[in-house]
């Protein structure tokens, strides 16, 4: 067993357990994105940080991959943490207002705006399904490719995979595409409806042999309308 | 070809042979052929050298030793004579033939001496040059004789004799205790001390298999000490990762250099095979029952594989993405092994502690940073090149006096430190001491120990526009405020420089620098924002009048400036002849006009003007 303190008050974890699971474990609420149970922590969206230490060595670190180490003095919501996390819904806002989980998370932290250019990207590079299909579904058939603004995620080499089994693992922890917000306000980040009409799906020509989970998935629904033109 | 050392008495014997056959008096032609050599024309007055000296037949009273660079970059391609110590700035190939007969004459050419700017002087010694005056090259003059390539030279300079006194008291712990009493801290940039790592790593326990790394990724824009070293001298760093592996237990090491730099990579290949060949590497090193194994590792083009988690990655076959720490990589490193991994220039400082001792070491420098920095001084001053400084030493001394300060007329402004990653000092505080504390009070880094020097049209955004755009490219993109908040600073900053910024992004570059600095994982992430808040910190009316008023003040936005010819112009067509856009219009001895439509701002017809009749407005 290992002691620390988290927000003022002296707590056991077990050894080996990173702090997200020892606070949740104890009920103190830490919103993640990039975390799912049953996979390997990441640690890339950071909305899960927290701040450790004391005075001037204070420093937020990620609580899903941090160990939860003897002595450590943890809190889960001070002014800096919540800044933090404000600005990390901003930049999501900003990026991928389509989401409902971003949006839940915007309504659940107060942010009702954001003050960059707002863009509509399918994907926010989570690798939650790189994760599910590798550790799950044991199948490995995706991962990142490039870096920075580069940075994707598919095949290898973009190429048909030979171990994909079309399971739909993938699409089915996508946060981004999991349950579009059906709103249509395409101007303003909250709200900002469907602006998606491809599926970030493997194979987006033969998308009707999938076998979905979502249902319906609003791209699917209005790619059926534009075929029909 | 040659024998193993069996033991260190054989490694001294060899040395004391080598020393019999040289005579130091005789005249010596070296000429530095590093990277920057080789691209200004040194090849050339090898080849002219070699064609005299064996034309003539003065091979035995003239010798030749190609070395590494000497640092003086801006009067590549050199020749020093020793032993007078005569410096010959900017050889020419006809120059060759006249220094190599007033050799034979025992006589110098005045006439190709360097001359300083400030007295007019001819100066004949390179150490009364005020480039080097002033600095403390421990590090950089030990390559400065020898043949990189040559291990004998090497070891004839009392190369390895480090070594042979470490592996002769037979005590690790007393290795630790003395690199741990130099004081001496990473030179990778983070300052972490090293004893202390070494100790880390020692602590582990035996038998997992410890690897030390050299980290010569080098990857900030414009720092080159890495290079320098790894070219001029790499059997420095040889020898002192094999200190290190006697104090700390390692059995293997690995150099992870980066592919860019194809000389230093050509240069250490050649050394590892001559230290195998002698003993110096493998098994039962000279006869000390201690065995270490060292090879190369090439990298692959990311900057960010210079961090050290993503490093690992790199070296284990995966993409360069850094590591949440801890575990750290003493604990847990390469394949799950305990793994110490230190700079270049770290690794070379080891055999100096050792051969002048712990406590002459901590002599140099201050208090808390003992030593000596190499840094690239670059951009808009004088004497550009390689400057080793005792740490302490300030900003205006390094700048001003070895640097020589502006080369024309525009006024010194600030000094970027640490590269990338690192913050812009102003001139008003250039009495700044050089050390890790102080530059981190100041808002930047020491880094790897890029040092540029700005001036009045140097735009400060531009500067920091410049930056983030490489950053946001180089950055792994796993923390998502590192990938999108480089990206967006990027965005803010392009409108800004481009005449579209609003006040409120201000602040909001501000807020954002703040949040990328706190959540990123890794030393990028952490240090992205510097350049963006140093400058909004110490050069803010810059950012307000290209938001304010729309203007750039040192001219250089493009969409902010507009070039004009004034009344200064007397029509001699040369500039409208140089447009490459053909926008400048006018008849001869008549005052020429500037299209603005069509001008693309290249600058092209300012240089050309010899009226000084073009303005940037």
């Amino acid at each position: 067993m290992v002691r620390l303190e988290i927000n003022g008050l002296p707590v056991t974890a077990e050894k080996g357990e990173t702090i997200l699971e020892a606070a949740r474990f104890l009920g103190f609420p830490i919103p993640t994105l990039c975390h799912l149970d049953g996979l390997t922590p990441y640690g890339a969206c950071r909305l899960c940080v927290v701040e450790i230490g004391e005075g001037t060595k204070a420093k937020l670190v990620a609580s899903c991959t941090y160990p939860a180490e003897e002595g450590l003095v943890v809190r889960t919501g001070s002014s800096r943490v919540v800044h933090a996390r404000k600005m990390v819904i901003e930049l999501l806002l900003a990026s991928c207002p389509q989401s409902k989980q971003v949006q839940d998370l915007a309504s659940a932290y107060g942010v009702r705006w954001q003050r960059f250019r707002q863009e509509h990207e399918e994907c926010i590079l989570c690798g939650r399904c790189i994760r599910a299909c590798k550790e799950q579904m044991m199948a490995g058939a995706i991962g990142f490719h490039g870096r920075g603004e580069k940075r994707a995620l598919g095949t290898p080499f973009d190429k048909k995979s030979d171990v994909c089994r079309l399971c739909g693992a993938c699409m089915y922890v996508c946060p981004a595409c999991e349950l579009r917000c059906t709103y249509q306000e395409p101007e303003k980040a909250i709200c900002g409806g469907c602006a998606n009409l491809e599926a970030p799906c493997l194979e987006k020509e033969s998308f009707d042999d999938r076998m979905c989970f979502l249902d319906p998935c609003m791209a699917c629904e209005i790619r059926k309308e534009v075929r029909k033109e | 070809m040659s024998d193993r050392l069996k033991s260190i008495e054989e490694l001294r014997g060899l040395r004391d042979r080598l020393r019999l056959d040289r005579d130091p008096e005789v005249p010596t032609i070296i000429i530095p052929a590093g990277t920057c050599g080789q691209a200004s024309g040194a090849n050339d007055l090898i080849r002219i050298a070699k064609r005299e000296l064996l034309a003539g037949k003065l091979t035995d009273q003239i010798h030749l030793c190609i070395t590494g660079c000497h640092g003086f970059c801006e009067t590549e391609p050199c020749v020093v004579i020793e032993p007078h110590g005569t410096y010959y700035p900017k050889v020419g190939i006809r120059e060759m033939e006249r220094i190599i007969r007033a050799i034979r004459q025992g006589k110098v050419c005045e006439e190709l001496l360097y001359v300083d700017p400030d007295s007019g002087e001819r100066i004949e010694k390179k150490k009364d040059i005020p480039f080097f005056r002033t600095q403390v090259r421990t590090l950089l003059s030990r390559g400065e004789k020898i043949d990189p390539i040559r291990i004998y030279h090497y070891i004839e300079n009392d190369g390895y004799s480090a070594l042979a006194a470490v592996l002769a008291k037979r005590d690790p712990g007393w290795v630790l205790e003395e690199v741990e009493a130099s004081g001496l801290r990473g030179r990778g940039g983070a300052g972490f001390p090293t004893g202390l790592k070494w100790e880390m790593l020692s602590r582990q326990p035996d038998g997992r298999g410890k690897i030390l790394v050299c980290n010569a990724d080098e990857g900030d824009p414009g720092a080159y000490m890495d290079r320098s070293l790894l070219e001029g001298n790499p059997h420095s760093i040889i020898e002192g990762m094999i200190i290190g592996a006697f104090a700390t237990g390692a059995e293997e090491g690995i150099v992870y250099v980066r592919d860019e730099y194809p000389l230093a990579i050509k240069h250490l290949i050649i050394a590892l095979r001559q230290a195998r060949d002698l003993g110096l590497l493998g098994e039962n090193i000279l006869g000390s029952g201690f065995s270490f194994s060292l090879d190369l590792m090439r990298g692959a083009g990311a900057f960010v594989c210079g961090e050290e988690t993503a490093l690992i990655q790199s070296i284990e076959g995966r993409m360069g993405e850094p590591r949440q720490r801890p575990p750290y990589p003493v604990q847990r490193g390469i394949d799950g092994k305990p793994t110490a991994i230190n700079n270049v220039e770290t690794w070379a400082n080891i055999p100096v502690i050792f051969q002048a001792g712990a406590g002459s070491f901590k002599q140099t420098g201050t208090p808390g940073n003992s030593g000596t920095k190499i840094f690239s001084l670059v951009g808009k001053v004088r004497n550009t090149g390689l400057v080793e400084v005792p740490m302490g030493m300030s900003l205006g001394e390094v700048v001003y006096n070895i640097g020589g300060g502006s080369p024309g007329k525009a006024r010194i402004k600030a000094v970027q430190t640490g590269g990338p990653s690192g913050g812009c000092i102003p001139s008003g505080k250039f009495d700044l001491p050089i050390d890790y504390d102080s530059l981190a009070r100041a808002g930047t880094i020491m880094g790897s120990g890029g040092m540029i020097v700005m001036d009045e049209q140097t735009c400060m955004v531009d500067v920091a526009k410049y930056f983030m755009n490489f950053l946001k490219d180089e950055s792994c993109g796993k923390c998502f405020t590192c990938r999108k908040g480089t990206q967006r600073m990027y965005e803010i900053l392009e409108d800004i420089s481009s005449g579209k910024g609003r006040p409120e992004q201000l602040h909001l570059l501000k807020e954002l620098a703040e949040v990328v600095k706190d959540t990123s994982m890794c030393g990028l992430g952490q240090t992205a924002p510097n350049p963006v808040l140093s400058t909004l910190q110490y050069f803010s009316d810059e950012y307000l009048t290209h938001i304010e008023k729309k203007r750039c003040p040192a001219g250089v936005c493009k969409n902010l400036i507009t070039y004009f010819i004034n009344t200064k112009c007397v029509g001699c067509q040369l500039c409208a002849k140089n447009c490459p856009a053909e926008a400048i219009s006018g008849t001869k001895k008549e005052q020429h006009l500037i299209d603005s439509g069509k001008c693309t701002k290249c600058g092209a017809c300012k240089t050309v003007c010899k009226s000084d009749a073009v303005e940037v407005r």
